[in-house]
């Protein structure tokens, strides 16, 4: 093995990696709050990955702003399932939300199936995106360096609402006890709301990124991906976005240089994320950088 | 000898194969198929409840059990001649050919292959507890489907093993559930079932009062196990084929909605829950074709049954969190005043 290959694997592992993490970071959040998998968020990545689809190809809407305004519905889209499926059930038992949050992903799948087509569509990538670079031997296309880096943006850009603004001192405040913020005269829903926004954004920004690479549009196509973000989520340690673009790196890295050096291990690919949870949660039940958030259960 | 609870429960059994027995003999093919259907998920249900509702531990792996149990079975009934004939893409390995037993000892080892299964998989999943046990187990089941699609030598990878002798009828199906059902309530109200509740509902106090709680969950999860193994190779012999596609986590879904619906912890419940939801199922066939609503025709729009589906999870979830029964079983419902334990 060359350092070519080695180089250009690293680069397809990056911009992976970062898709994984613009995913989980959504779960990390939602996580860090409700103390939910918000098992709809895979779908959520879906349904901004169709809406961009949809604005594009049926109202031919320029890119730039099809993205935009499908980030933005996407954005409502996880506002609504919050404040319809998860905020009647409080206080209830977290099995219950967890149950919950299984229904509505199957909903979401379901609908846009009945209502789409189950048949994958081919997703119309504009020319800038698919230019191709060859730097001294390493092929970059534009999306390859378009993702990381706007993870990367998006990443400070989460930090910096977290950690340099009002709202996010709320949202901290919040993870550590949901009663306690009420007390002290913040609107907990208010705020859980603006966590949804914020996850289903990112997982928006993810889904289209994931069609801009593997060009097709399918209602089951945040099944899997969403999974394995919430394996790099629970791998960086739940509750830290640090964490989970950590972990969506070592994830997205993982699947793509097992891969690259063991082709005969390529059946296996979809496997990794979860082999690779198993033995993390063995060896540091909380992940790389997780706190201890399992002391209440259901 | 003969106490009311006793005569009940016996009538309730005599009741069962006599229905087990009338409807082989009576009923029509495609209602007897619905009922084998039901029997098998009855299994399911019941032995998924122990863990998850029973137990508490939020697990989400019965569709990898169904899956080792069906292939199992599947490879232990069909003849050698069968497997070189259909596998395709790779040859099986002798070992496997040379593998054959009767109906009985196939369901039988598929059982106790799944609950080995378990067994060794309790010890690094019940490590972690609450949501990281549910992904952990969800991971399972992807795990066991991977393996089945790139393991071609044994499983003939993702076009499945086909021309399985149909040997499920409602006797096997029927007579199963029964037993499945009997063993299950025997243990939950064992001592080791006690200790199961006690685990759920608060497993930091169980802990304190000394329940071994690594042996009681261990314990349900390859109880479980044994009887999801043997749901799956009464399956695969009632549909007499397979394939990974069979066993995703849509089965594990439809078996999280009948014990919701019935009421996590209640074995009635899950029985009830088994019935209304796969009658519903095939009544709501209907949502999937063509429809004439006030006048106008509607094209049919396949997959509108799981749309409905969903929906009716999440609406039970909300206003019915109970669900049918509760925590309850059938002879709470006799008893008035007490509060079940």
């Amino acid at each position: 093995m060359d350092l070519l290959t080695f180089m250009q694997q690293m680069v397809n592992g990056f911009s992976l990696g970062s898709m994984y993490a613009l995913i989980a970071i959504g779960y990390t959040m939602v996580y860090g709050v409700l103390r939910l998998i918000n098992f709809a968020h895979g779908d959520i990545m879906m349904v901004g990955a169709f809406l961009a689809y949809a604005f594009i190809s049926i109202f031919n809407l320029p890119f730039a702003f099809a993205v935009l305004l499908s980030v933005v519905i996407s954005a409502l889209v996880g506002i609504l399932t919050d404040k319809i499926a998860y905020k009647p059930l409080r206080e209830a038992p977290r099995i219950s939300l967890l149950i919950t949050a299984i229904g509505i992903s199957f909903f979401l799948e379901n609908a846009f199936t009945v209502f789409a087509g189950g048949i994958p569509r081919p997703f119309p990538v504009p020319e800038y995106m698919q230019n191709i670079f060859n730097v001294s031997g390493i092929i970059f296309s534009t999306s390859s360096i378009m993702v990381p880096i706007v993870t990367l943006v998006l990443l400070l850009a989460i930090l910096f609402v977290l950690y340099k603004t009002k709202y996010g001192m709320a949202i901290r405040a919040l993870s550590f006890d949901i009663k306690t913020v009420n007390l002290m005269g913040i609107d907990a829903n208010k705020i859980i709301s603006i966590v949804f926004a914020l996850g289903s954004a990112l997982a928006a920004v993810g889904g289209i990124f994931w069609v801009i690479n593997y060009p097709s549009v399918e209602p089951m196509m945040g099944v899997l991906v969403g999974l394995k973000a919430f394996a790099a989520a629970v791998v960086g340690g739940i509750g830290s976005v640090t964490g989970a673009v950590l972990g969506g790196f070592i994830i997205g890295f993982t699947e793509v240089v097992v891969v690259a050096f063991f082709p005969d291990l390529a059946g296996y690919k979809d496997a990794f994320a979860f082999v690779f949870l198993i033995f993390v949660l063995l060896f540091k039940p909380t992940g790389i950088m997780g706190k201890d958030l399992e002391k209440s259960r259901f | 000898m003969f106490t009311k609870d006793r005569l009940i429960n016996l009538s309730i059994i005599l009741l069962a194969i006599w229905f087990t027995w009338f409807a082989q003999n009576h009923f029509e093919e495609y209602t007897v198929r619905i009922i084998n259907n039901v029997a098998i998920f009855i299994i399911l249900a019941v032995s998924y409840n122990l863990i998850n509702g029973v137990t508490g531990q939020f697990s989400l792996e019965p569709n990898g059990f169904v899956a080792v149990g069906a292939y199992v079975t599947a490879i232990l009934t069909v003849d050698a001649n069968g497997m070189l004939y259909q596998y395709d893409i790779e040859d099986p390995y002798p070992w496997i050919l040379a593998l054959q037993t009767n109906f009985f000892w196939a369901l039988i080892f598929s059982g106790i292959i799944s609950s080995l299964l378990a067994l060794s998989l309790s010890f690094p999943v019940f490590r972690v507890r609450g949501d990281y046990l549910a992904i952990v187990t969800l991971g399972f089941g992807f795990i066991i489907r991977i393996l089945a699609i790139n393991s071609p030598e044994i499983t003939n990878g993702s076009l499945g093993i086909n021309d399985i002798p149909q040997a499920s009828n409602l006797y096997w199906t029927g007579g199963f559930a029964i037993v499945a059902v009997l063993v299950i309530l025997n243990i939950i109200y064992s001592k080791y079932g006690r200790a199961m509740k006690a685990v759920r509902d608060d497993e930091d106090a169980a802990i304190a009062m000394g329940v071994n709680t690594f042996k009681i969950k261990t314990l349900a999860f390859t109880t479980s196990a044994f009887f999801e193994g043997i749901g799956g190779g009464l399956l695969a012999a009632l549909l007499t084929s397979i394939s990974p596609d069979l066993f995703t986590f849509l089965l594990t879904f439809q078996l999280l909605i009948i014990i919701v619906l019935g009421g996590l912890g209640s074995t009635t419940g899950a029985i009830l829950g088994t019935i209304f939801v796969m009658a519903g199922l095939e009544w709501m066939r209907f949502l999937d074709e063509p429809m004439n609503i006030f006048g106008y025709e509607t094209d049919g729009l396949p997959g509108m049954r799981m749309v409905v589906f969903s929906l009716l999870l999440i609406i039970v979830m909300l206003f019915a969190r109970e669900g049918l029964m509760g925590k309850k079983e059938l002879k709470d419902l006799f008893k008035k005043k007490k509060v079940d334990k």
